[in-house]
């Protein structure tokens, strides 16, 4: 069978499986559930099979011709733009494929468990669903046009899925603000496309296909926009696109609001899959990058700089999934650092590793807050490692896997990036400098996500009785079901969800032997699969870069020492964590009390949300009523001044008419009648009085004639 | 009823010619056929400012009709075998007189875009719209918002850009200009509205902001982008307004601050809102992503920086329209409206088969792009110098 010819299956079955629920869901049948997760589980799984199918057959060519279009019907053909529906299949492709459809399939086993009580029940799994087709559409596609579609597509998943529990308005607002933001990253986007169509087109070669640009993408070279590579202008303009879905500095903002959603959905849509796609978009447009040093410098430096200052706002959190979103923020920024580092590949691989160990971690704090009653404030936990091992377990590898600690997922791929970024620092010093702030974001990574760890499962549990409930502070608090059932203390959560942690976690765990560092491949005798892999989709490198790879083959001592440092610092932070969190939180308690400005300053976020709120927003809003005000007043009350004039100039006219016009017809007819009265009196009806003027008449005619 | 559905009839008899005319007095008189019904649709069976809706609005289109009189007059005069023809009138050989002079044209050219620009309606000719919307019945802010509009770009394309392609090209600018103003105006106006039908008036400009942005820019993918953001504006909108008319005819108010939480009393009624409301914001996959995105490609060629104004219209309007839904929709239950009836089966019927066409031609758009490429390759070529 060969998978490639029903690649079409592969985003279709989740669109299947999406539109019976839905229509399940808004019909108002009554099924049974198992039907509902049947179709909403097989057709990802189904989707995931043919995925290995295709992987499978990719590994029987040669690497070459591991890049295989598949059309399936024409969409635009104008002599200009031409796109199809089509799907590229290369190694890049299927490995986000495999991520999306893998990790996909295993959150909607989880949210078997996590959903059972929700009376949307079937309504969440079609949207999850239909998030999996978007997203799958988004990475298979095989040019920009339809990879928007998906961009879009995930976005209006994200929205649907953040306000799944719409009745509570910070829900709803939240998914708007997702949109809305992300929007205001398409918008730079599609003018990105607009001027590289454009560009190409003066050229002679217009295209938007992902194969024909790294064809023709060269001819560009030298091309400039005012003072500006017309590349650089474009791989800026995409990037802004990226900033909005993958949450980068200065369009993060809506993530964590984001995790008002469901949390399987912010496992999966907020930190596993969809938030990565403007990092895919990037190594799908690697060979732009590749054309400019300075885009590629732009991408590094919000990527280190977003790296450290999500970092921060992590410290102070005190919601489990809020801690969580920054990290991921944080997380996102690593690999726009690798891909802004021209190393795509390394950037890649944290991509799926994070995909691993983030989803890992938010169904882990899923299974913490079912547990804890939709409790998410972590100072209300506490010793839950005894209530619920499993979660901890799991929860506790994969928070090593973050820390980067060896030989964890996280070790190899967070690695692999920063050493590269240190070996960049020899040509161009701002990479030095980049390194440092990853290293520093590493740091703070260990020590945050330890501190949640301690605050969470060591110590002794705080139960919900000590505090009263406060709902503004639980975003899932509009999760109100009836969890009676529950017994009081902490318990673990169902095989469906317990299962599936122990997966991730066991990925979390293994995934980074994929793409061993060569320095530790050497001793093993294994090579960087990952990055052998996806080298044909990379492979338009310039020389600098094979010199790149030279000095990590050939410095690996140095390399070494790296690893080590970057390890032990990790180490530290843990333990500082643990010990600051678990036995000294007097020490914490009158360090905040000391620095409290500072403290309200990162714990409120830096106010980002508020002053976005006052420069944009309100003035925006006020425009909006100016604008409104304008066109009532002015522009409709010309029209109405118009029409007002027209109704002064007809009753003008009308006067003008009544009193010259018909009165000068009236003065006639008035003077004819009036002579006329004068007149009749000379007709008198006697005789002697018309002979008089007879006679009067006859002489009057005698002596003119005489005369 | 017994006046309302033979005005109906004749108010489509007056449409139909209007677009299948190819002889300018025909036009002219079908364009004057469906004011007459139209006047009275308004004026009888409208809201409570109806009178004032429908005497504007009939006025204002006849300012317009009085200019276009005049350019028809004067092509019958300075053509070559006095003709109305306007297959004929389309080859600049025909031209006499002062119809060959420059001035002369662009005053004959101004004369026809005012009153087509009056009918789009583009600013700042607008302000009669949303009154005629507010007030009109529902069907008949259907068909206005549908079709009428359309007759304003339908006749730039079909009389100004082959009857003056040398006028048209040169003011270009001016019809980019406005679209730009179309688009951003529009949007900023729609989201200060409290009136749901009010906004989605001004979102029409709004999206007939595109069309213009697309006829301007001369190249096959903006122009075949204008036709179909006609067609979509006309699929996209009338389901809009019939969704406005469906919760009019429940509650018999349209502030959009006294809904909240519909979509858990009539959920049904909510899914079809969101299809033509994510349509209306241009969500890929949907209709009116495909005329928004081959517009903006192709007027970016001439226009880079209008259309980059433009595209700031996409997140104005994913703002006002998500905004609306949130307002109506989500959120907490409004009690007043805790018994409403879920959307019955006749108004499902008036919604669906224009979904299905939204969503058919946001997948496949080459359904419809293929039988009008054609038509506009030939205008086009005209500029092509």
């Amino acid at each position: 069978m060969n998978f490639i010819n029903i690649s079409y299956l592969i985003p279709l079955l989740p669109l299947i499986g999406a539109a019976i629920n839905g229509f399940v869901s808004f019909s108002g049948i009554k099924t049974r559930k198992w039907l509902t997760n049947v179709v909403a589980c097989g057709s990802i799984l189904a989707s995931f099979i043919i995925a290995c199918g295709i992987f499978y057959q990719l590994n029987l060519l040669s690497a070459e011709e591991r890049s295989i279009t598949v059309t399936w019907f024409p969409w635009f053909d104008f002599d200009l733009l031409k796109a199809n529906v089509a799907f590229l299949i290369d190694q890049l492709s299927i490995v986000m494929v495999l991520v999306v459809s893998g990790v996909g399939f295993l959150i909607h086993v989880y949210s078997i468990g996590y959903m059972a009580p929700d009376k949307g029940y079937s309504r969440f799994f079609s949207y999850l669903n239909l998030f999996c087709f978007a997203m799958l559409m988004l990475v298979l596609a095989d040019n920009l046009l339809l990879m928007f579609v998906g961009w879009e597509g995930v976005g209006l998943c994200s929205y649907l899925l953040i306000g799944f529990w719409f009745d509570h308005k910070p829900n709803a607002a939240a998914g708007m603000k997702a949109f809305i933001v992300n929007r205001i990253g398409d918008f730079s986007f599609i003018i990105g496309v607009a001027i590289l169509f454009w560009a190409l087109y003066s050229v002679g070669h217009p295209t938007v296909t992902f194969t024909e640009l790294r064809e023709h993408v060269s001819l560009l070279d030298g091309l400039k926009m005012g003072p500006y590579a017309v590349v650089t202008v474009i791989c800026i303009a995409l990037f802004i696109g990226a900033t909005g879905k993958s949450a980068q500095i200065p369009l993060y903002v809506w993530l964590p609001d984001a995790m008002a959603g469901p949390t399987p959905v912010s496992a999966l849509i907020h930190a596993a899959t969809m938030v990565t796609a403007g990092v895919y978009m990037i190594g799908r447009m690697n060979f732009l990058y590749t054309m400019s040093e300075t885009a590629l410098a732009i991408v590094a430096t919000v990527g280190a700089v977003t790296a450290v200052f999500a970092a921060t706002i992590g410290f102070a959190q005190n919601d489990i999934k809020k801690v969580l979103a920054y990290s991921t923020v944080s997380q996102l920024g690593y690999m726009f650092l690798g891909m802004g580092t021209s190393i795509y590949s390394a950037g890649i691989f944290h991509l799926v590793t994070h995909a691993f160990f983030k989803a890992c971690l938010f169904l882990g704090a899923g299974s913490v807050i079912l547990g804890m009653h939709h409790e998410q404030h972590m100072d209300r936990m506490g010793g839950l490692r005894n209530y619920m091992p499993v979660t901890f377990w799991t929860f506790l590898a994969a928070t090593l896997a973050l820390a980067g600690i060896f030989p964890l997922a996280g070790f190899f791929s967070k690695d692999e990036i920063l050493w590269q970024v240190f070996s960049r620092g020899a040509d161009n010093h701002l990479y030095y400098v980049l390194w440092g702030l990853g290293v520093a974001g590493a740091i703070g990574t260990a020590f945050y996500m330890f501190r949640c760890v301690s605050m969470t499962f060591f110590g002794k549990l705080h139960t919900a009785a000590e505090h009263e409930y406060d709902e503004a502070d639980a975003l899932d608090s509009a999760h109100k079901v009836d969890d009676h059932h529950q017994p009081l203390t902490p318990q673990e959560q169902s095989l469906s969800i317990t299962s599936v942690l122990v997966v991730l976690a066991v990925l979390s765990i293994l995934g980074g032997f994929m793409g061993l560092p060569h320095a530790l491949g050497k001793f093993v005798g294994m090579p960087n699969y990952f990055e052998h892999w996806l080298e044909p989709v990379f492979a338009s490198k310039i020389g600098r870069l094979e010199d790149g790879k030279m000095i990590a083959e050939g410095h690996g001592s140095i390399e070494y020492l790296l690893m080590l440092f970057s390890v032990s610092v990790a180490v530290a932070g843990i333990f500082a964590a643990i010990w600051f969190y678990t036995k000294r939180k007097d020490l914490i308690v009158s360090f905040t009390a000391k620095f409290r400005r500072l403290h309200t300053l990162v714990y409120n976020k830096y106010y980002i949300d508020e002053i976005y709120d006052f420069i944009f927003i309100q003035p925006l809003l006020k425009l909006n009523d100016l604008l409104k005000a304008f066109d009532q007043a002015v522009i409709d009350g010309f029209v109405n001044a118009c029409a007002a004039f027209g109704v002064f100039w007809a009753a003008v006219s009308g006067w003008w008419d009544w009193f010259f016009v018909d009165g000068a017809v009236n003065v006639v007819a008035n003077a004819t009648i009036t002579s006329g009265r004068k007149l009749r009196l000379i007709q008198t009806g006697r005789i002697q009085h018309y002979f008089y003027i007879i006679l009067f008449g006859l002489i009057v005619l005698l002596v003119w004639r005489v005369i | 009823m017994k006046g309302y559905f033979p005005l109906f009839l004749l108010l489509q008899t007056g449409m139909t010619g209007v677009f299948v005319a190819l002889d300018f007095f025909l036009f002219y008189f079908f364009w004057e056929v469906m004011l007459l019904p139209m006047y009275f649709l308004i004026g009888i069976w409208g809201g409570p400012r109806r009178e004032y809706a429908a005497i504007k609005f009939f006025l204002y289109t006849l300012v317009g009709s009085v200019m276009m009189l005049l350019v028809m007059i004067a092509f019958y005069f300075y053509s070559e075998g006095n003709t109305f023809n306007i297959l004929t009138l389309m080859d600049q050989s025909v031209h006499i007189g002062p119809m060959t002079a420059h001035n002369f044209r662009l005053l004959c050219w101004l004369g026809l875009m005012i009153a087509f620009a009056i009918k789009v309606p583009v600013f700042p000719f607008h302000t009669w719209l949303p009154d005629a919307h507010v007030e009109a019945p529902t069907a008949i802010s259907v068909i206005l918002a549908g079709i009428l509009l359309k007759m304003g770009t339908y006749g730039m394309i079909r009389f100004c850009y082959p009857i003056f392609p040398d006028i048209t090209f040169e003011f270009a600018k001016w019809i980019a200009v406005f679209g730009m103003i179309n688009i951003v105006y529009g949007a900023l106006c729609a989201m200060a509205q409290k009136d749901f039908k009010r906004l989605i008036a001004y979102s029409s400009i709004s999206h007939m902001g595109f069309c213009l942005l697309g006829m301007a820019s001369f190249t096959n993918e903006g122009m075949n982008g204008a036709v179909l953001q006609m067609f979509n504006h006309g699929t996209i909108t009338a389901q809009l307004f019939l969704i406005v008319g469906i919760i009019y005819d429940r509650v018999h108010h349209r502030d959009l601050e006294g809904f909240g939480g519909l979509a858990h009393i009539m959920p049904r009624y909510a899914v079809w809102t969101a299809i033509a409301f994510f349509a209306a914001l241009g969500l890929p996959g949907l209709s009116g992503f495909i005329s928004e995105a081959l517009v903006f490609l192709g007027a970016f060629k001439m226009w880079p920086w209008y259309t980059a104004v433009s595209v700031s219209g996409v997140v104005l309007t994913a703002a006002y329209v998500l905004w609306t839904y949130q307002r109506v929709f989500l959120g907490k239950i409004n009690e007043k409206y805790k018994n409403l009836p879920e959307i019955s089966w006749r108004e499902t019927v008036t919604l669906a088969p224009l979904a299905l066409i939204v969503v058919i031609l946001g997948v496949y758009p080459k359904a419809m792009l293929d039988i009008m490429n054609a038509t506009l390759v030939g205008i086009n070529q005209l500029f092509v110098k």
